[in-house]
């Protein structure tokens, strides 16, 4: 991995569905380490699509995807590991991503993958856990817990693979004020680059200071999230709407 | 583990028949249930020495006699099918009460009884102080075939979850006047079911995704082998052995 190599760059990405279906046009995105972009868009603009090509589960297309300088290519299983560990997808429902017994051992499920045992594995997931504040629910089933935990330790599950960007596919949907606000504040204290895939462009303001805008499989816009927020216009081109009362040029003065 | 919600078979406690590793006491239950089986039918003495074996099990584990009956009523089918031959057999007849009964009938009748319910505590004592991911464990320790434990699993994972989605339904019909009330009704269950069988198809394809996004190669990472001791299992053997000496005693004492 070279030093100063972007954590994530996207060159040209095109890609079709076997049924024929035009998802992707052509994407391109860099995103600099410990940066925190929002990936704003539609239903249907092909979000998810994207985030899918990052770690090689789709592919097949035109363009190139690099993750810290590591290119994606699905036919090397060896690199594609390390790709799978350097690019964190944390789901939208946590009762996908959390399908092992345990909250501890789902949290082992990745960095075990990686081929860690022993003491080593004990700390990855003790450690990702803390960074989520859940650590006291280790030993009990996910189904057990609350949403807003399992949201939480779905995170933690990905962040203990180390890895080298956290992508989240709408982390706030359905969580309750408070366990929003929780998750938020959990999210800006990661020291790590962040993606997040979002409707909730308050969510997207208050985390991210870039935004990108995914409309009709290209990237629409791409500029800091208030200014986006701020050009009315732009956004309803792109079927994208404030929730009722937010101001961005209010959010611009308390941030 | 499951602190709070654990299943209803499961009874909390730390007792040495808890403390056993899984696999020891699984194999235990099996050796068990075979030396019963293999005892012939007529030795009435040596099912009531079973029946003391398991008592004395039960008290180590600190499983009360209540607790264990009320759970035996899976068992009701097999009794009122036993409860049957001793008048449908044929052979010849001895007088009970006045009623003239099948004597080959009532020995089939008794065997089944005996030997099923014997078995049955078995494994109730067994399912009370094992819980069900660590029997799991044991399973795949005794080098089941991942595929059949890993079903297992998540059968364990997702069983609340589906409930929750056929709960979520049943309301969601209720709530737009739907009653069971005649066979017609049957076609919207049966759609039901085949909508309930295509969102867990669909699920099944999401986990799936989350499982290969951290780096899932069709193999389960086996985290720590939680070998037993052979202190423990010479613990768990005390059973079957026993049963076994019983078992041999009642061929040789048999006409």
């Amino acid at each position: 991995m070279t030093a100063d190599a972007a954590s994530l760059e996207i060159k040209g990405l095109a890609y079709a569905y076997p049924d024929g279906t035009q998802a992707l046009y052509g994407v391109d995105v860099t995103i600099g380490r410990g940066e925190r972009v929002a990936l704003l868009g539609p239903n249907g603009a092909g979000k998810t699509t994207l985030v899918l090509h990052l770690n090689g589960i789709l592919h097949g297309g035109l363009g190139s995807v690099r993750v810290g300088g590591l290119e994606v290519d699905p036919k090397d299983k060896k690199s594609l590991r390390e790709i799978r560990r350097r690019v964190g997808i944390v789901f939208q429902d946590p009762d996908d991503q959390l399908f092992m017994p345990t909250v501890r051992e789902d949290v082992a499920f990745g960095p075990a993958n990686l081929g860690l045992r022993g003491p080593e594995l004990e700390r990855r997931v003790s450690d990702a856990l803390g960074r989520v504040g859940m650590r006291d629910v280790a030993d009990r089933p996910p189904q057990h817990l609350s949403f807003g935990q399992r949201r939480r330790v779905a995170v933690a599950t990905v962040l203990a693979m180390e890895p080298e960007i956290l992508v989240l596919d709408e982390p706030s949907s359905n969580l309750d004020p408070a366990s929003r606000r929780e998750l938020a504040e959990i999210l800006l204290g990661l020291d790590v680059t962040l993606l997040m895939v979002t409707h909730d462009l308050p969510y997207a303001a208050e985390l991210c200071p870039r935004s990108l805008i995914l409309s009709g499989g290209v990237i629409a816009a791409d500029a800091p999230t208030l200014d986006l927020l701020s050009d009315g216009d732009l956004l309803s081109a792109h079927r994208l709407e404030l929730p009722f009362g937010f101001d961005p040029a209010v959010a611009r003065r308390t941030a | 583990m499951g602190a709070g919600h654990a299943h209803s078979l499961y009874l909390a406690g730390g007792t040495l028949v808890h403390r056993l590793p899984p696999q020891c006491k699984l194999v235990a239950v099996v050796a068990f249930v075979l030396a019963v089986v293999a005892t012939p039918r007529e030795e009435m003495w040596a099912f009531g020495l079973y029946a003391v074996l398991l008592a004395a099990v039960a008290g180590v584990a600190r499983v009360p006699p209540g607790f264990v009956l009320r759970r035996m009523v899976v068992e009701v089918p097999f009794v009122a099918f036993a409860l049957l031959l001793p008048f449908v057999a044929r052979g010849p007849r001895v007088e009970v009460l006045g009623v003239a009964l099948s004597e080959s009938g009532a020995w089939s009748a008794w065997n089944i009884l005996a030997k099923a319910s014997l078995g049955a505590v078995a494994m109730i004592i067994l399912a009370a102080t094992t819980e069900p991911r660590a029997l799991l464990l044991g399973l795949e320790r005794l080098r089941m075939p991942a595929l059949l434990t890993q079903i297992a699993t998540f059968m364990l994972r997702y069983l609340d979850v589906i409930m929750g989605e056929m709960r979520r339904m049943r309301v969601a019909r209720a709530s737009r006047g739907f009653e069971a009330r005649d066979v017609r009704d049957l076609a919207v269950l049966g759609r039901s079911i085949g909508a309930l069988f295509l969102r867990s198809y669909e699920r099944g394809e999401r986990v799936y995704l989350a499982m290969v996004s951290r780096g899932y190669d069709g193999r389960m990472p086996v985290i720590g082998d939680g070998a037993a001791t052979a202190r423990q299992w010479t613990a768990a053997a005390l059973l079957p052995a026993a049963a076994a000496v019983i078992a041999a005693a009642s061929w040789i004492l048999a006409p």
